[in-house]
């Protein structure tokens, strides 16, 4: 069926009998918001793979219960740690069944996640070997290091996970100024004039009046959206919001109710019931409506259609909290996130969040907005009057990397990432879809979702990239849909063409091509 | 077509059946084709009132105007390290507010493994735990802490706050029953709100307030013993806690847990590298078997001297939170310099057990020296690093309270030592702590500046409350 209201997906459905091209492109010039074309793609799952992937599980499943069964009656020994005798009688610590996918499947491909590394993750990096004689569930490290595996692991994207450079150089520097430590909370004595430096200077670069930094990109979520909203007040959050979006709405008390990702119909359907009958049963007018949405997110690769959402926020009256987490420094012409690449006004977005460990090569986030919504989280904030303030050493590579993306610091090369970036981002892109893998997600985002829908498929393509000299991320049940397995690779700027197409290449040999 | 008909119609059924049968089927036709009506009278406003109310609706603004004074918004500045001396607001002081137990934040082994660490690792890692983000130096440091505290695993997180606020619920759901000190800091309540457990709050440091609650439990269970079979219970405690600065009666509580089947979650923030022969916290003070306590959750930021936090006890237990801890499956990892300066700090602390017993003795002497100040009451045990300093009397209202502290923390600020006011989120606290002065001893501090401190307070107090 062919939709024809502006702002949602078209998907033409081919016949069964020749070849369909499912591919649902979409490109909107939706009455002028947008000034440039907008492709993303989330290629329907073919019904064959579909129902190999069930299968593939049931079988997974019905071998989980017959081992299950075997270990009870003490057939097969039971590997997993057990509780101390003199607290058997106590009430069981973990109930059986939540293990029961931990015990029988992801046992099995345990060894695709956690893999220690030894150097800097940069585009190559040094790898532990690790193997298992039991069949994952004990390690044993032999000693040797695996060296230059291509990383498309790491949330690089800029290239500034160096271990030479100004960078370092000045993080050094500081670190024997100021040590690695501060031992106290912002509100008490910890607050450094190396942080207020920072946040003047996150404020200029994102182009807002004022910013707060804080020492963890998750915390920035749990601790500041329940200082902003609370009970009597409305959470729209998008269906694949990160954990940390979801436990700051939790922990505000606010009612949440969720649109269909990146759907702006089912949004402003929630926003209009909501205005219209106010909270549920009193039927009194909401407090506020705070929007929660993410630049890039990580699992889909999908772009926030900004335009519209801030078209809606404003229609509505209502709040909208963008989480930048992905998208600074990897988006927009000069590295300034969503904003910067649809080309909008930063003062339209109400809280702009982001975190500082993808594509600064430190850790911990940010929030940027007016004065008075900064001023109210320095007093308000949880982080501010109860955790640690940010180490000095990583509060100087987040100072030398935003100088270095805006250029202050007398050079060129910041720019000259962004671009090697996008420049990567296309051609990878370009070259996986022609080889004829499903890639998820917008056409500009340097997170590629390569679908791979069996569970078989997870453990076998990670083993046998690392075989190549190649480390990618396999993502599958609990984080993605239980048939939407996928392998996920985050580009980098320090990517060249050649480890593109070695990555390229040798993805087709672990056969998984779509259908 | 005879044979279709069922047999009583043949045999020819009573007649008052046929007619209720009758009726049955009328109603069923009616019911098919009357209108269907809602039970709520939605009220089918008509698309012109629709808008009129979004039109009208005005939201609050999103943030409410902070006052310009309000005393949590001005920070004091820290030119330059933390360290033993400090500068805050241009005037260089002794530094009595930074958690800094062990003075290792200037010390310069631990920068120099840090900047090995910095050589070779850069700063970030770029990615969570599961994806590329563990490197050998995580590791090591899991090791070298488990062996320390003598358990099977340790497990790190890249933020203090984080640690017992994800630890807590992994194991602790929705209807078990958690049973905590009304003095818990804030990460603990944090922890405890994300889990929707039950919580049944205890007076602080009461065993009989706990037992009393303990027994109500049991008569609840023998009512309902199918519920109680699956219903987890825990009872949550610090080690030294950081609101009132005592210490909490550990042996007792394990008498209580096997009493009534109840597993300890200990959190040792302050008490880790503190209490104890060897620094390894309350259970060496108490000379208690590591393995009785079920989680032991502290921070690296204290005594460590670096950022972040580790939860050690039994493999059963923390192997767990390696896939359900979310601030450890969904954020990125410690800083490779951090985890290297707190190995290096470890280190310290093995090769130099002699200092914990020095921080001890000068706990104890200012602990002394501040005994008597008119108007200030000290708050705390005699060993501990963090005192509080209470106003005996209260003027009124938390408000005038926290100004008169003000006039004395500026009155010492400008004689040269660095104090601090508790800071507190008022309106999000369950049990608010009164206003109080912080004061922290630190091993750095020498006699001398010891006896300033103190008697610069006395003077203090003396001028501004009297």
């Amino acid at each position: 069926w062919l939709n024809s209201a502006g702002s949602s997906f078209c998907s033409v459905v081919g016949d069964a009998e020749h070849i369909p091209d499912h591919r649902i492109n979409h490109i909107i010039h939706n009455g002028g918001l947008y000034k440039r074309p907008f492709n993303e793609a989330f290629e329907e799952t073919p019904m064959l793979v579909a129902v190999l992937t069930y299968v593939g599980y049931g079988v997974l499943t019905l071998f989980g219960y017959l081992r299950d069964f075997m270990r009870q009656w003490k057939i097969e020994k039971c590997q997993n740690a057990t509780e101390r005798e003199e607290q058997k009688d106590f009430v069981p610590l973990y109930q059986d069944f939540e293990n029961f996918y931990n015990r029988n499947l992801y046992m099995r491909i345990r060894d695709s996640w956690n893999r220690p590394i030894c150097s800097v993750p940069g585009a190559k990096v040094d790898m532990m070997e690790r193997v298992s004689h039991d069949y994952n569930w004990t390690f044993t490290y032999t000693g040797r290091v695996i060296k230059d595996i291509i990383n498309m692991g790491s949330y690089n994207y800029l290239g500034f996970a160096q271990k030479t450079g100004p960078c370092q150089e000045a993080a050094a520097k500081v670190l024997s100024q100021y040590g690695a430590g501060v031992c106290s909370t912002r509100q008490e004595m910890g607050n450094l004039d190396k942080h207020e430096e920072l946040e003047k200077l996150v404020a200029r670069f994102l182009g807002v009046e004022s910013a707060m930094a804080y020492g963890m990109g998750f915390a920035t979520n749990s601790m500041n959206i329940p200082a902003l909203v609370g009970k009597g007040c409305l959470i729209l959050s998008d269906e694949l919001n990160h954990a940390s979006l979801v436990l700051g709405a939790r922990l505000s008390g606010a009612t949440i109710r969720i649109f269909k990702h990146n759907n702006m119909q089912s949004l402003e359907k929630l926003l209009k019931d909501a205005i219209v009958h106010g909270q549920p049963r009193t039927r009194r007018p909401w407090k506020k409506i705070l929007i929660l949405v993410e630049g890039i997110y990580s699992m889909e690769g999908s772009i926030v259609r900004l335009p519209e959402v801030i078209a809606l926020k404003k229609k509505y009256k209502s709040y909208l909290y963008l989480d930048e987490a992905h998208s600074i420094g990897a988006l927009g012409p000069s590295g300034r996130g969503v904003v910067d690449y649809f080309g909008l006004n930063p003062e339209d977005v109400d809280v702009m969040m982001g975190t500082f460990t993808k594509s600064f090569g430190a850790a911990g986030g940010y929030i940027g907005g007016k004065k008075e919504l900064i001023d109210y989280l320095r007093t308000y904030s949880h982080s501010a009057a109860y955790a640690t303030s940010m180490s000095p050493p990583v509060v100087e590579q987040i100072i030398t990397s935003v100088k270095c993306i805006m250029g202050e610091d007398g050079t060129t090369i910041g720019r000259a990432r962004v671009q090697q970036l996008a420049e990567n981002t296309r051609y990878f892109r370009r070259r996986l879809k022609e080889m004829g893998f499903i890639i998820y997600g917008n056409e500009d985002s340097p997170v590629v979702p390569l679908m791979l829908y069996m569970p078989a498929k997870i453990g076998a393509f990670g083993r046998e990239m690392l075989k190549r000299n190649i480390g990618v991320v396999v993502v599958g049940f609990p984080a993605t849909p239980i048939i939407e397995s996928r392998a996920r690779f985050c580009l980098s700027a320090a990517h060249t063409k050649e480890m593109l197409d070695t990555v390229s290449l040798s993805s087709c040999l672990p056969s998984a091509h779509a259908c | 077509f005879e044979s279709c008909l069922p047999s009583w119609v043949l045999t020819g059924a009573p007649a008052y059946h046929l007619i209720l049968e009758g009726i049955l089927i009328l109603w069923i036709v009616r019911l098919l084709f009357s209108k269907t009506y809602k039970l709520q009278e939605r009220s089918d406003l008509t698309l012109k009132e629709k808008e009129e109310l979004i039109e009208e609706w005005q939201p609050e603004p999103l943030v409410p105007s902070v006052p310009k004074d309000h005393p949590a918004l001005n920070y004091n500045i820290v030119s330059g390290p933390p360290t033993h001396i400090i500068t805050v607001n241009g005037k260089e002081c002794i530094n009595f507010a930074s958690f800094n137990f062990l003075g290792l934040l200037n010390n310069e082994k631990v920068k120099s493994a840090a900047q090995a660490s910095l050589k070779k690792y850069g700063v970030g890692t770029c990615g969570p735990r599961g994806f590329y983000g563990t490197f050998d130096v995580h590791l090591e440091l899991e090791e070298r802490l488990a062996k320390f505290m003598r358990t099977e695993e340790a497990i790190i997180y890249s933020y203090g706050f984080a640690t017992i606020a994800s630890a807590i619920p992994a194991y602790s759901k929705r209807g078990d029953i958690v049973f905590v000190d009304e003095a818990a800091c804030f990460a603990i309540q944090k922890g405890l709100q994300a889990s929707r457990s039950n919580i049944k709050l205890f007076k602080h440091n009461d065993m009989a307030d706990l037992e009393r609650l303990l027994k109500e439990q049991e008569t609840e269970d023998q009512k309902n013993p199918r519920k109680a079979r699956v219903t987890r219970r825990f009872i949550v405690v610090e080690g030294l806690y950081m609101n009132t600065g005592d210490i909490c009666p550990l042996p007792e509580l394990i008498k209580l847990k096997y009493k009534y089947k109840v597993r300890i979650f200990l959190e040792e923030s302050l008490s880790f590298g503190v209490l104890g022969e060897h620094g390894r916290g309350i259970t060496e003070h108490f000379g208690i078997n590591i393995d009785d306590i079920d989680l032991i959750s502290a921070n690296m930021e204290n005594s460590l001297a670096s950022i972040g936090g580790f939860c050690c006890g039994r493999s059963f237990i923390i192997d767990h939170q390696r896939l359900s801890g979310q601030g450890y499956c969904f954020s990125a990892s410690l800083p490779p310099l951090l985890a290297a300066a707190a190995i290096e700090a470890l280190n310290i602390m093995e090769d130099n057990p002699d200092i914990f017993q020095t921080l001890r003795t000068k706990c104890e002497r200012i602990h002394k020296a501040l005994q008597g100040i008119s108007g200030l009451k000290v708050v705390g045990e005699s060993f501990s690093p963090a005192l509080h300093l209470q106003l005996e009397e209260s003027c009124g209202s938390r408000e005038n309270d926290v100004k008169l502290l003000k006039r004395v923390v500026d009155y010492c600020m400008n004689s040269g030592i660095a104090l601090t006011q508790a800071r507190y989120l008022e309106k999000e606290e369950k049990c608010l702590p009164p206003p109080s002065i912080r004061v922290v001893i630190t091993v750095e501090q020498t006699e001398q500046e010891l006896d300033k401190a103190a008697s610069l307070l006395k003077e203090a107090a003396q001028s501004v409350l009297n």
